[in-house]
């Protein structure tokens, strides 16, 4: 995992609450066996019609909007567990999702990829949402080592695991940190099966 | 303080806590698939890391099989491929795989109780949201991502963060014809989708105490959909009495040392939750959803609220229904009965019983997926095919099926579709498809007239 301490970016809106993971990435396109491609099939069934072509009035074809940061409405992430909703996230090229709140499964797939989700409250979404919308070239700035989200409208903290917090920051995984703990762990496993 | 249920499984399954951070959480089983499974094994090869404990793993093939045809090979590509790799990696990795055709194959969430893999007590993770099932025998049991799949491959653990408490309690006497999957519907649509995120939630009162295991199974796979990681059920005699005699169940005196310290998890009297819901069995009826999230449901016989959000605005506009409106006499042409939400024996009885004598209506597609090749074997055997043949229905081979159409069962654009499965989201059934959620005699009556009827009329 690449490491993730700051990032300066234009974001891109998609104000829409209860974005779930189907919507993110379709079922028909999970018989991948790898993790790479699923960005071009990301929001696929919002992004093209039925015949392949683009929609248009979709945010991710409109060329007024670009960026790494996606601001997306509440409960963002809702349902199955597929890792590919990430995977699609961060093979389009995003790497900061704001909401206003995320699901847990989805939150988690998204810390174990290198995508921060950043979640802030209703009322600075809404503000944020409405500012991109009519200043698309506007940036946002993230600072990790300071939790920071500076944007045109003002700056908020937001809070993260600290734990995960310094995974992002020097790109660990979970993996490593657990296979230090193999002693401990097969002690313990002993002791269950005894 | 009293400990609650969810604390006990919890606290004698951590290793270790870190510091300022998360726990390590040990577990008891971990059950893979083909979907979310390969990319886990790759990273393990590529980083050359053993396997810590194949013998904690079962594998199934279910999310992209085909339901007709299953001796055959499967026809389309990828999915073959995709079906190959976990052969492959199974073997490889020493694991134990029920395969398309194997007597014990069907959807992972059916096939692992039904065989008494899943027991009371224990920690059970797959990369699947719906393991959320299992917590209906008192398991943690949750849903991970496929990087996490990889870190229970290669520790046996987890690092987590212990989730709050939350406790649903639903007390009195159900109406007739209200099944256990209107109590989840119904559960849902009055705290809403995101309600029990980063909460473990307990069912709790009379209503689940008296439920049969599979009714409760049922309850505690849509955990899930109200954002909660998982649900469980207090182990009590339906319990065990579910457990005994299954194929990889503890018998003998192994068996009565289980019981005895199963008898332990029940949550104490004067343990405290950090978040409690209480219902009246009594105000539930059958239910039925009108949107694009399982939280937007309502009573068969209501009418869809009013609302003026725009996200709202957008899933009525999907569904093509109109606020104010009741979904009484809406024509139907699909019926789906199946998934791991409603996909077991006492499923198809119900369905059975309804339709039995009964024809289809002209314009409906109705398909039958039984969870397992053993729910498949009883419905033969008790007789059900021949009602569903009779009836009109297309009774298939086991798998995940229209649930979530990565195969060939989907539902055309634009279609209704009443189904038992647990997500109504946009295209989940097929591209533009349009999902209302419901319990098996919602859909077999549903089946039956071709549209959707008042079944409180015929029930009372």
């Amino acid at each position: 995992m690449k490491p993730f301490k700051t990032l300066t970016s234009q974001a891109i809106p998609l104000p829409v609450e209860n974005i779930d993971t189907d919507q993110i990435i379709p079922a028909r396109f999970l018989k991948a066996i790898d993790k790479k491609g699923f960005g071009d099939n990301l929001f696929r069934d919002w992004r093209y019609h039925k015949d392949g072509q683009a929609n248009q009035d979709f945010v991710l074809n409109n060329p007024r909007f670009s960026g790494a940061i996606l601001v997306a409405g509440d409960n963002f992430g809702c349902g199955s567990s597929r890792e590919h909703a990430a995977w699609a996230i961060k093979d389009y090229g995003f790497k900061v999702i704001i909401s206003s709140f995320f699901a847990d499964i989805f939150k988690g797939n998204a810390l174990n990829n290198g995508l921060l989700p950043i979640q802030v409250t209703d009322e600075f979404l809404k503000s944020v949402l409405t500012h991109i919308e009519s200043n698309p070239t506007s940036e946002l700035t993230i600072d990790l080592e300071a939790q920071m989200l500076q944007t045109p409208i003002g700056y908020v903290n937001f809070e993260i695991d600290p734990y995960k917090r310094l995974c992002l920051i020097n790109g660990y995984d979970d993996i490593e940190f657990l296979l230090s703990k193999k002693e401990e762990i097969q002690a313990f496993e002993f002791k269950l099966e005894k | 303080m009293g400990r609650t249920l969810f604390d006990k499984v919890w606290d004698a399954h951590v290793v270790d806590t870190i510091e300022n951070g998360p726990q390590i959480l040990y577990i008891d089983k971990h059950l893979i698939h083909e979907v979310t499974s390969p990319q886990a094994f790759n990273e393990l090869e590529e980083r050359n890391i053993p396997i810590a404990r194949p013998d904690k793993i079962v594998a199934t093939a279910d999310h992209n099989t085909p339901t007709i045809d299953q001796h055959l090979p499967v026809k389309d590509a990828l999915s073959r491929n995709q079906l190959k790799q976990l052969s492959e990696n199974c073997k490889k990795n020493n694991i134990t795989l029920y395969g398309l055709g194997h007597k014990y194959n069907g959807i992972v969430h059916v096939m692992s109780p039904e065989l008494g893999i899943t027991q009371p007590g224990m920690t059970i993770v797959c990369g699947d949201s719906h393991t959320s099932t299992h917590g209906a025998f008192g398991t943690i049991a949750f849903g991970i991502g496929t990087s996490q799949v990889a870190q229970v491959f290669a520790s046996q653990c987890l690092l987590l963060k212990k989730p709050k408490s939350l406790r649903v309690s639903v007390n009195g006497k159900l109406k007739n014809g209200v099944l256990p999957k209107d109590v989840i519907l119904y559960i849902i649509s009055q705290i809403g989708t995101n309600a029990g995120t980063g909460y473990f939630c307990e069912y709790a009162g009379d209503v689940f105490e008296n439920m049969s295991m599979e009714g409760r199974m049922t309850v505690c796979n849509m955990s899930i959909e109200m954002g909660a990681r998982g649900g469980m059920i207090a182990p009590d005699e339906t319990t065990f009495n579910y457990i005994k005699g299954r194929e990889f169940a503890p018998k003998g005196k192994e068996l009565d040392e289980k019981i005895a310290y199963w008898k332990t998890l029940p949550s104490d009297n004067d343990a405290v939750f950090d978040m409690e819901y209480n219902f009246d069995a009594t105000d539930i009826e059958p239910m039925v959803t009108y949107g694009t999230n399982p939280g937007m449901g309502i009573k068969i016989n209501g009418n869809i609220p009013k609302d003026d959000s725009d996200s709202f605005k957008k899933s009525l506009a999907y569904m093509g229904f109109t606020a104010g409106e009741s979904l009484i006499d809406k024509p139907i042409n699909y019926v789906f009965i199946g998934s791991c939400t409603n996909s077991r024996i006492e499923d198809f009885r119900v369905v059975a019983e309804y339709i039995k004598g009964k024809q289809k209506a002209s314009n409906v597609n109705a398909l039958i997926v039984p969870g397992s090749q053993q729910v498949a074997k009883q419905i033969h055997e008790e007789g059900l095919s021949e009602i569903f043949e009779n009836s009109g229905f297309k009774l298939r081979q086991p798998g995940c099926s229209a649930c979530l159409a990565m195969n060939d069962d989907k539902i055309p654009q634009g279609e209704y579709c009443v189904s038992t499965s647990n997500r109504n989201f946009e295209g989940r059934q097929g591209q533009g498809a349009r999902t209302i959620l419901a319990s098996p005699l919602v859909a077999a009556a549903t089946a039956i007239e071709g549209k959707i009827i008042d079944i409180t009329k015929q029930l009372n």
